[in-house]
């Protein structure tokens, strides 16, 4: 390893060469910037792997800068969330960005994994690529119930209460297993202090080591694209890939553009409507938690309420409980459900498409179910809906087989600007 | 080129789509609009003024400080301290009330809450509606019972202001089943209060302005600094669009 050709002879270039004599930092940023091959025919969808970084490193910052003013003590935690938002400078800007960063972070993924699943990102070899992602997605789950529950206000505190109890549905250790994790009888301070520890310091670390294993096997296989093409069956006489470009700079310079686009949307919201409607900062949680008061309607934040309508479209509680999680654990399979021979939905039959966009509106639809009160008929939607939910996954090993396919070109399809 | 437009509103439709059934009145339509602007300094000043002389006998306002008013209010701190603290405040101070929680809970049935952020809680519409909707009702231990809060343990404070009212129904006896089904349809005004009611209105709407304002002092700066924030970004935008452009030419 050595400096580049600019820095050659210069004291700079005697400095990287210092430091790659003692640690690969220029191999390092070859491996994963200026020589890491990516297609180049990206589309929009894209840019969501690159902005849920963004997103996280924002949580991590804001996070930081949040704790160095709240207080995680049932007393104070309300109040010290005033503080941050009234009497700390910034504090306000602070606090939007981690709140509306939170949604935010749930759009993008979801957008994220939707692109993986529309052209087969998960399909060999990038079946850990899909695992390490989806394991992101839990932890990002439990780091976000988590941190709902520090504000310390009612939505919080009966939010914790609906979703912590949920666990007393499974038989025989249920009830003592909710015991333990509240710490208490009942959600109390103690839960609070177990879940500021978990939501600052166990679930940031695990998040930040699965996100590193998610780009390193990423890095491994390379990135798919849109056509389901692998771009390395064709390297040209340097051995690059003939429809590869470097990351850096075209696709650093590229998903600029797209983080622009997206810090423009994320100011709409954390400047002009930082509660979003009631959907982002809920209503209820501008009381402080009260033990003996619940909200009107209890709802879980929108990014979770998918799931929640399942849960409650099932009668049975332990039946809906373990339907919810299938629902979640569900993805971890879906490349050994896929039995089909191409990646990309381009090269697809109508029998994937239609399951696909069926499977794309059922989510939509249930996640605003499980914003809903469950009304008899809300609830009945919501069970065709999870019944479409599900076929998606257990049918697709017959369907991705019976689909009829079409040929899949030998290179990317890209029509150069 | 690099976005394409039903992806984009497909994108934006999520982000934004979350917000679609938010506005949806509860209590069967009785909601009215408060038309409070915090932008309007002197509405804040009049209902700085009506909380702390109408609200704050009960009613505390405890993560808001006296000498935040002055900033935001336009007041120099000797108008604040004659006009607004009565009882040896200093202007750091946090707008509480002296009313201990455990007597207040005895009078009352449960203690008054505290103001601060009951705009972001209940909504303007809600509070403005709210203090509109006292009515007599023998059948309270205050005399008054409100229709958007059926049971309030509140007495009509304002009494005074906007004298008493009696709620009127369009009733409909059910003799089959030994009721009355009854639709509210209004108010009547019984016993004239000191003000017009449309002063009245001007006086709830000067008050729920200014809890408006104090549930989320920094609102307007917020905005003003997005402004800012999007000019900047709309810069940045075009800077970086052109870059893009200019390395990808080379791509083939």
């Amino acid at each position: 390893m050595s400096a580049t050709e600019t820095t050659k002879g210069t004291r700079l270039g005697a400095l990287v060469d210092w430091i790659d004599a003692r640690f690969p930092m220029t191999r390092f940023m070859k491996e994963h910037a200026s020589e890491y091959y990516a297609p180049k025919n990206f589309n929009f969808w894209y840019y969501f792997g690159s902005l849920a970084l963004v997103v996280l490193v924002l949580q991590i910052v804001t996070g930081i800068f949040l704790t160095m003013n709240y207080k995680p003590s049932a007393e104070h935690a309300f109040a010290s969330v005033e503080y941050i938002m009234r009497d700390v400078d910034w504090g306000w800007l602070i606090r939007y960005m981690h709140s509306t960063g939170a949604s935010a972070f749930f759009i993008v993924v979801y957008l994220h994994m939707f692109r993986g699943i529309m052209y087969g990102s998960y399909k060999n070899p990038r079946e850990l690529v899909w695992i390490f992602g989806m394991l992101i997605y839990l932890c990002l789950m439990a780091e976000a119930f988590f941190g709902y529950l520090l504000p310390w206000g009612n939505m919080s505190y009966w939010g914790a209460q609906v979703i912590v109890s949920l666990f007393g549905a499974i038989p025989g250790i249920g009830e003592s297993l909710v015991e333990w994790i509240r710490g208490d009888y009942y959600i109390s301070d103690i839960t609070l202090n177990r879940f500021f520890a978990l939501h600052v310091v166990a679930l940031p670390i695990a998040l930040i080591f699965l996100v590193i294993a998610h780009i390193f096997a990423l890095h491994e296989v390379g990135s798919n694209n849109p056509d389901g093409v692998e771009i390395k069956k064709v390297k040209g006489p340097d051995g690059h890939p003939v429809d590869g470009i470097p990351f850096h700079p075209y696709y650093t310079v590229k998903d600029l553009v797209g983080f622009v686009a997206f810090a423009a949307l994320f100011a709409c919201v954390l400047f002009f409507a930082p509660e979003m409607g009631g959907y982002f900062l809920e209503h209820a949680n501008f009381e402080p938690a009260n033990a003996l008061q619940t909200p009107e309607h209890i709802a879980p934040v929108w990014y979770f309420t998918p799931f929640y309508a399942i849960l409650r479209a099932v009668p049975n509680k332990l039946l809906g409980v373990i339907l919810m999680g299938v629902a979640v654990v569900s993805f971890f399979f879906l490349p050994w459900l896929d039995r089909a021979k191409v990646k990309s939905v381009r090269y697809r039959g109508w029998l994937y498409k239609a399951f696909l966009a069926a499977f794309a509106v059922s989510f939509l639809a249930l996640g605003y179910l499980g914003l809903q009160p469950a009304t008899p008929a809300f609830t009945n939607a919501a069970r065709i809906f999870a019944v479409i939910y599900f076929a998606f996954f257990l049918l697709m090993p017959w369907y991705t087989r019976a689909d009829q396919t079409k040929p899949v070109p030998e290179r990317v399809t890209y029509d150069a600007h | 080129m690099l976005i394409k437009k039903p992806v984009l509103t497909f994108a934006l439709g999520l982000m934004l789509g979350a917000a679609l059934p938010a506005g949806a009145a509860e209590h069967g339509g009785l909601l009215q609009s408060a038309h409070n602007d915090v932008g309007n300094v002197a509405s804040l000043q009049r209902g700085a003024r009506n909380f702390v002389n109408y609200c704050m006998g009960c009613h505390s306002a405890k993560y808001v400080r006296y000498n935040r008013l002055e900033q935001d209010l336009g007041l120099s701190e000797d108008q604040v301290m004659k006009n607004l603290m009565f009882t040896g405040e200093r202007p750091h101070d946090t707008m509480t009330v002296s009313m201990r929680p455990g007597d207040a809970a005895h009078w009352f049935g449960r203690t008054p809450p505290d103001l601060s952020l009951i705009a972001r809680a209940r909504g303007t519409d809600w509070l403005y509606t709210f203090l509109k909707s006292f009515y007599l009702d023998p059948s309270r231990p205050t005399g008054v019972n409100n229709t958007m809060l059926p049971g309030a343990s509140m007495p009509h404070v304002l009494w005074e202001l906007q004298g008493y009212q009696k709620a009127v129904y369009k009733g409909e006896s059910d003799a089959e089943h030994n009721a009355v089904h009854k639709e509210f349809e209004g108010f009547e005004l019984v016993q004239k209060g000191s003000l017009t009611p449309h002063e009245y209105d001007q006086f709830v709407r000067d008050t729920v302005n200014f809890l408006d304002y104090i549930g989320e002092p920094m609102q307007l700066k917020r905005q003003s600094l997005g402004l800012k924030v999007l000019a900047f970004l709309a810069v940045f935008f075009l800077l970086a669009y052109f870059l893009k452009k200019e390395y990808w030419k080379d791509v083939k």
